[in-house]
């Protein structure tokens, strides 16, 4: 069977979500399998709201959303099984080190235990934790807090990887390691959706793009098909974005 | 107007910031919440008020007499105020060094630093002095009430132990910076803090139950043994008793000397303030844990895995160790009191089983918090392909088996010396823990752990009708433990009120989550 007759990684359609506004409008999103995806956007765009909705974080309002097939609004726990969350805030707890961190995760996934070890060790070399493997979490700095918690993402070896901001106070050394760990995933047939607000990494690093205001998708397509939408056939992923950004304030 | 960086000028920033921070964790800044606040607040004062009417009613007949049984009571209940009182300026005091939040500005800028540590110091005293007088002064108003007005001069001997223990504290707390470090002292001076507060009420039980045979400290102060030890009346020990009992020249002395020894104690100390702070600020905490590098991976069920994660954090964590264990110091006396009286008496079980009771309650309380409220990765553990009701049985299961663990022992002590009593007790531990871990769980509220302090301020109500049901479950086993037919009643009192608070709780209608 090829992979056209397969679902997509991700589908969504008319997904809403109102908190005292309406976050997320009647949103439509198909993201194809083993694609790195960017999804940008201005601040309170409706991003991590739809992001923490595909990874069951919050409850949609109304709209579906399909992960790999599986209904994620009916069956949460299946959905779960095959996608990785990783947040801006690395949430981690202190006084466990990272191995026991991703003992853990291992145990909440349910992944065998030789399998969990070999993976856990695995990413902590991958991952430059090496030296910290034995510590406890408390004393790290951002950076290696983040890369716990994508550790911790990535033992039970989803099939959909959702990152927001996973780069945000990263320092170079770090940014280029988790870059490269989610181009390696990506390589690997891995499915990887995020989002960022550093255009530079996007434009270098999505397959597609999608762009996101006021709660809908209002454009969507590689760097080359955005600037042929927008008409600007040499300009930077920055110049398009806000230039997408400003044509959708104007049409609203 | 002070001028920036002047003692006046600190003094008027604390000022704000402790008000906003009083007001904040009271819930005040809420819409509407104000008078409700207040509203609790009297009733608070009320019920205090008729407590102490019912607990010093009958001590208000005393007098400034020679009388050196009078001072040995007067004074024990002095050192019970100060071991609290010293607890909270401990805390206090560790605080000011470790608690980052403004002191790298204040220390980045070209001020004097000591001028903002002194402030916060007397700001110690000030806080100290008017957490004690809440709990206090309703004593005092009724020993005023029922004995006359020479008892409202112990209001300024709350003043004079305020001063005393901030001293203390600054004394202990700086001689553990030298000489077990910035990166130790934190969490030991947090766990004397804590232990400090109930070992003199502990430590008088357990003298009164190995001289005495019985629980009682009034009892044990009162006997023969004690007096026969302690200075006679015209003692300079007896100054705070006399100043407390109406004597206006012994209050003075009292004052002036706890104001000479916290002046000293903060002229010679806080100017070093500033480099300890900073010491403790550039420490880093993270340490390698003594886990064996060659340990293979358990991973077991959700449950299993929830359940190591649980008992590994709280192990591992000695302050949330400290204060989530305190109720089990309170325990020490009627353990041993059951491996006393094993061979002596045969009534003891009437008196343990509703402390065991009470403190499984208690306990169950602060674990619920932690296991369904204080989450630090929430995102993990929500995007886990658990469902949400096997995630929460995971967690109480938690907090089933880590009650168990620490009452199995001491309920199969008490099968020793009566079957009957000890099925009571698993009865009355079971059933407590269960409610406090209910009313947890009706009234969760996602928070970091380190919030533990605080979780009280989220739901008073549901703190309140924690406490009353652990207090009416002990009185349950209490009364069944000793054949009395009103253990049924109040078992049906209990069951009611928990129905009430589900109804009343946010949960109701509320899924699982």
């Amino acid at each position: 069977m090829g992979t056209e007759t397969l679902p997509p990684a991700l589908e969504i359609h008319g997904l809403t979500k109102r908190f005292d506004r309406l976050a997320v409008a009647g949103l439509d999103l198909t993201v194809r399998r083993g694609e790195f995806y960017m999804l940008l956007g201005p601040n309170g765009a409706g991003k991590t709201t739809t992001l923490r909705m595909v990874s069951g974080l919050l409850q949609a309002d109304e709209g579906s959303i399909h992960v790999f097939g599986v209904d994620a609004r009916r069956d949460q726990v299946a959905a779960k099984q095959i996608v990785g969350w990783v947040s801006d805030e690395p949430m981690i707890y202190d006084k466990l080190t990272p191995l026991e961190y991703l003992e853990f995760v291992a145990g909440l996934w349910g992944v065998a235990p030789d399998v969990a070890e070999t993976r856990a060790r695995a990413l902590v070399v991958l991952l430059g934790l090496e030296h910290v493997q034995h510590a406890h979490c408390e004393g790290f700095s951002r950076g290696m807090r983040q890369k716990v918690a994508l550790a911790g993402a990535l033992v039970h070896d989803p099939q959909l990887i959702i990152l927001d901001e996973p780069l945000t106070g990263l320092d170079a050394g770090s940014a280029r390691l988790v870059k490269s760990v989610l181009a390696d995933r990506v390589r690997r047939g891995c499915t990887v959706i995020m989002t960022t607000h550093i255009l530079e990494i996007a434009e270098r690093m999505g397959d597609r793009i999608g762009v996101i205001s006021g709660g809908r998708l209002v454009a969507e397509g590689t760097l080359q098909e955005l600037r042929e939408r927008v008409g600007r056939g040499d300009s930077c992923l920055e110049e398009l974005f806000l230039a997408i950004v400003e044509q959708d304030a104007n049409v609203a | 107007m002070s001028t920036p960086g002047s003692i006046g000028w600190f003094l008027r920033h604390e000022t704000r910031l402790a008000w906003r921070d009083v007001f904040s964790v009271m819930g005040a800044d809420r819409p509407g919440r104000l008078r409700g606040i207040l509203i609790a607040v009297a009733i608070f004062l009320a019920v205090m008020h008729l407590v102490a009417h019912f607990v010093v009613g009958p001590l208000a007949g005393l007098a400034l007499h020679n009388d050196v049984a009078t001072l040995v009571g007067v004074s024990a209940g002095l050192v019970l105020s100060a071991s609290a009182v010293l607890s909270q300026a401990m805390e206090s005091v560790t605080r000011t060094f470790y608690t980052r939040s403004d002191l790298e500005l204040i220390l980045s800028s070209p001020v004097r630093a000591q001028r903002l540590f002194a402030v916060r110091v007397g700001g110690i005293v000030m806080s100290v002095s008017l957490m004690s007088l809440l709990i206090i002064g309703p004593f005092i108003n009724m020993l005023a009430w029922n004995g006359g007005v020479h008892w409202l001069a112990a209001y300024g001997v709350v003043p004079a132990l305020a001063m005393a223990a901030t001293a203390v504290a600054i004394l202990l707390t700086v001689a553990l910076f030298r000489v077990i470090g910035p990166k130790r002292t934190r969490l030991v001076a947090q766990i004397v803090a804590a232990i400090v507060g109930g070992l003199f009420a502990v430590g008088l039980q357990m003298a009164a139950l190995f001289s005495t045979g019985t629980l009682s400290r009034l009892a044990y102060l009162g006997s023969d043994a004690v007096l026969a030890r302690v200075p006679d009346a015209q003692s300079l020990a007896w100054l705070p008793a006399r100043a407390v009992l109406g004597d206006s020249v012994a209050l003075l002395v009292v004052l002036g000397l706890s104001l000479v020894v916290f002046i000293l104690a903060a002229a010679l100390n806080v100017p070093r303030f500033a480099a300890y702070a900073l010491a403790a600020s550039s420490t880093p905490q993270g340490r390698v844990a003594p886990v064996h590098a060659t340990r293979r991976f358990q991973v077991g069920s959700v449950s299993a895995s929830l359940r190591r994660k649980e008992v590994l954090l709280i192990l591992r964590d000695p302050w949330l160790l400290s204060q989530s264990m305190m109720q089990l110091l309170y325990l020490l006396p009627p353990a041993a009191m059951l491996w006393h009286s094993y061979a002596l008496d045969a009534g003891v079980a009437v008196v343990v089983v509703p402390v065991l009771v009470m403190a499984a309650g208690q306990l169950a309380g602060g674990l619920a918090w932690l296991t369904i409220c204080g989450e630090d990765a929430p995102d993990l553990v929500l995007t886990a392909p658990v469902g949400p009701q096997r995630l929460m049985r995971s967690k109480l299961e938690a907090v089933g088996v880590c009650v168990a663990v620490v009452f199995a022992p001491l309920v199969a002590g008490l099968a020793f010396y009566s079957a009957s009593a000890a099925v009571l007790a698993a009865a009355g531990i079971a059933a407590s823990a269960a409610s406090a871990t209910a009313i947890q769980f009706w009234f969760r509220a996602q928070a970091r752990r380190s919030q533990f302090r605080r979780r009280h301020t989220s739901s008073r109500f549901a703190t309140l009708s924690e406490a009353f049901a652990s207090i009416m479950w002990a009185a349950a086993a209490g009364l069944a433990v000793a054949g009395n037919g009103l253990a049924a009643p109040v078992v049906g009192i209990v069951l009611v009120f928990l129905a009430i608070v589900r109804a009343w709780s946010p949960a109701r209608g509320r899924a699982v989550a």
